[in-house]
């Protein structure tokens, strides 16, 4: 459920090192308390996030989200397949339904997030 | 007892152990979606779908100014009404605001049943026992649970159930005491959804026994539990207004697209005199539907421009599941309300392109 290799935030994001970038999305737990992900709204190319601070929303059928950075950083590439299939964060949430990929400012901010045991246990789930 | 405890219908542990997701909606405990809005809602329009409404209040009134006295109360016209019938109207205050909007079946002659929206029963059994004359009012929303079975499958899963032939119960038509799963119901032929469709009042307590048997019926046919999630889109893709969303005592019906419930010509009633004097004069503003140009979703409270002017606010929206479509409805002034107006809502501060369209957004295709 929670893969070893991402390190997680508190608001359900994710972030995967890729070489000197990182990628976002948000968690299976997350995507399932949506449930019926209908619409995401990411911040276009060139745009400074800042962490823990909101960068776009993810809406479901009730409910609209603010998505919050888990790192400081531009915006080199962000989904724009989810527009048309905002579905893909809840059928693949760490794959295709990645959101951004940012270049970041502080890679050290990625050690204030939580490993994928952390996060398991903080949502009340055993380790994976 | 803490004072925030919420009420519960008899079908609680049923939706617990069916794996609902519960929440608190007009001081009641109510599923709010099993599978998902989305394949809930879609299952009702291809399918079948089956809702727990007992929060909705009962009111029966009876006795020999059973007549005149609901005739005071609504805005539509009940001396039309055979006994069997059901209709739709607000009730309104003498500004013509709307009080609430009701269901009234003719059970009798001189016997009429109100079913209430859930969040207004106190508000509303007050204000109907202050205007009933020489008859009598009774809560009786403590003895009806109330179930939807709505949706293209819905008479063949219900027909299973029943002796009845349920080809004879016409749209807006009811029958007091059908036997469903040998328990005794009260049957209409009514809803919320869009599609065709019953509602079921069997005892309170004997909800669970209906509702299980409407299940185990429907499984082949791909009968599933509804929560108040697809019971929203549902109603908003099918334009029925919800009450504090869309109308409350500040809107009137002729501003709602309500107009045809208002019967000027059957004699007085509350709010008479300035609903007639609004349609006499025209109303400023009218209630329009409107589809988003991307899929941004409009949501309740949203400001509607037009140009740069605030012109409303956004009563309901949603991502419409079976339309596919962001839709939203609001108060716009009468010169925005022709179909093709360009509206912007204001979504998280960036004004997003909206056109005014025909309203309802959805309506079924009728084979008969």
């Amino acid at each position: 459920m929670y893969p070893q290799d991402l390190r997680y935030s508190s608001e359900h994001e994710w972030a995967r090192v890729e070489g000197r970038q990182v990628r976002v999305g948000i968690t299976k737990f997350a995507a399932e308390k949506l449930t019926d992900v209908v619409f995401v709204d990411l911040p276009k190319k060139g745009v400074k996030v800042k962490y823990m601070q909101p960068f776009g929303v993810v809406e479901s059928v009730k409910a609209v989200s603010d998505l919050y950075a888990p790192i400081s950083g531009t915006v080199v590439d962000s989904n724009t397949k989810l527009l048309d299939a905002p579905e893909v964060v809840n059928t693949d949430p760490y794959g295709e339904g990645w959101m951004i990929l940012v270049q970041p400012e502080d890679p050290k901010e990625l050690d204030t997030l939580m490993t994928a045991d952390q996060y398991a246990t903080m949502i009340g789930e055993s380790g994976s | 007892m803490a004072i925030n405890q919420l009420k519960r219908t008899s079908l609680y542990d049923v939706h617990v152990a069916a794996g609902a997701r519960m929440v608190e909606f007009g001081g009641w405990d109510m599923p709010v979606q099993y599978s998902g809005i989305v394949d809930e809602h879609r299952a009702v329009r291809s399918a079948a779908g089956l809702f727990d409404v007992s929060h909705m209040g009962e009111f029966e009134v009876a006795g020999p100014g059973a007549l005149e006295s609901v005739q005071r109360l609504i805005t539509n016209d009940a001396a039309k009404l055979a006994v069997g019938q059901v209709l739709y109207s607000p009730m309104c205050t003498p500004s013509g605001g709307i009080i609430d909007d009701v269901t009234v079946f003719r059970l009798g002659e001189a016997r009429f049943l109100f079913i209430v929206n859930a969040s207004t029963t106190a508000k509303d059994l007050a204000w109907i026992e202050e205007h009933v004359r020489d008859a009598e009012t009774v809560d009786r929303s403590s003895e009806f649970a109330l179930l939807a079975l709505q949706g293209p499958r819905a008479q063949r899963i219900l027909q299973r159930l029943t002796q009845m032939d349920l080809s004879d119960l016409r749209h807006f038509h009811t029958v007091p005491d059908v036997g469903v799963a040998d328990v005794r119901c009260l049957v209409s032929r009514t809803g919320y959804t869009g599609e065709d469709g019953f509602e079921i009042a069997p005892p309170w307590d004997e909800a669970p026994q209906v509702w299980e048997a409407l299940m185990e019926a429907g499984r082949r046919e791909g009968l599933v539990p509804v929560g108040l999630g697809a019971r929203d889109t549902l109603r908003l893709e099918a334009g029925y207004m919800l009450y504090g969303n869309d109308i409350d005592e500040t809107t009137s019906p002729l501003e709602a697209p309500l107009g045809w419930t208002v019967k000027l010509e059957k004699g007085p009633f509350i709010g008479r005199e300035i609903l007639l004097a609004q349609k006499e004069r025209g109303v400023s503003r009218k209630l329009v539907g409107f589809e988003m140009t991307e899929r941004a979703i409009p949501r309740h409270g949203y400001p509607l421009r037009v140009g740069d002017d605030e012109v409303g606010r956004v009563t309901s929206g949603t991502f419409g599941p079976w339309l596919n479509k962001s839709i939203g409805m609001g108060y716009v002034p009468k010169a925005s309300t022709r179909i093709g107006t360009p509206l912007d809502v204001d979504i998280r501060g960036k004004a997003v392109r909206a056109t005014v369209v025909k309203f309802p957004f959805y309506r079924r295709a009728t084979g008969v």
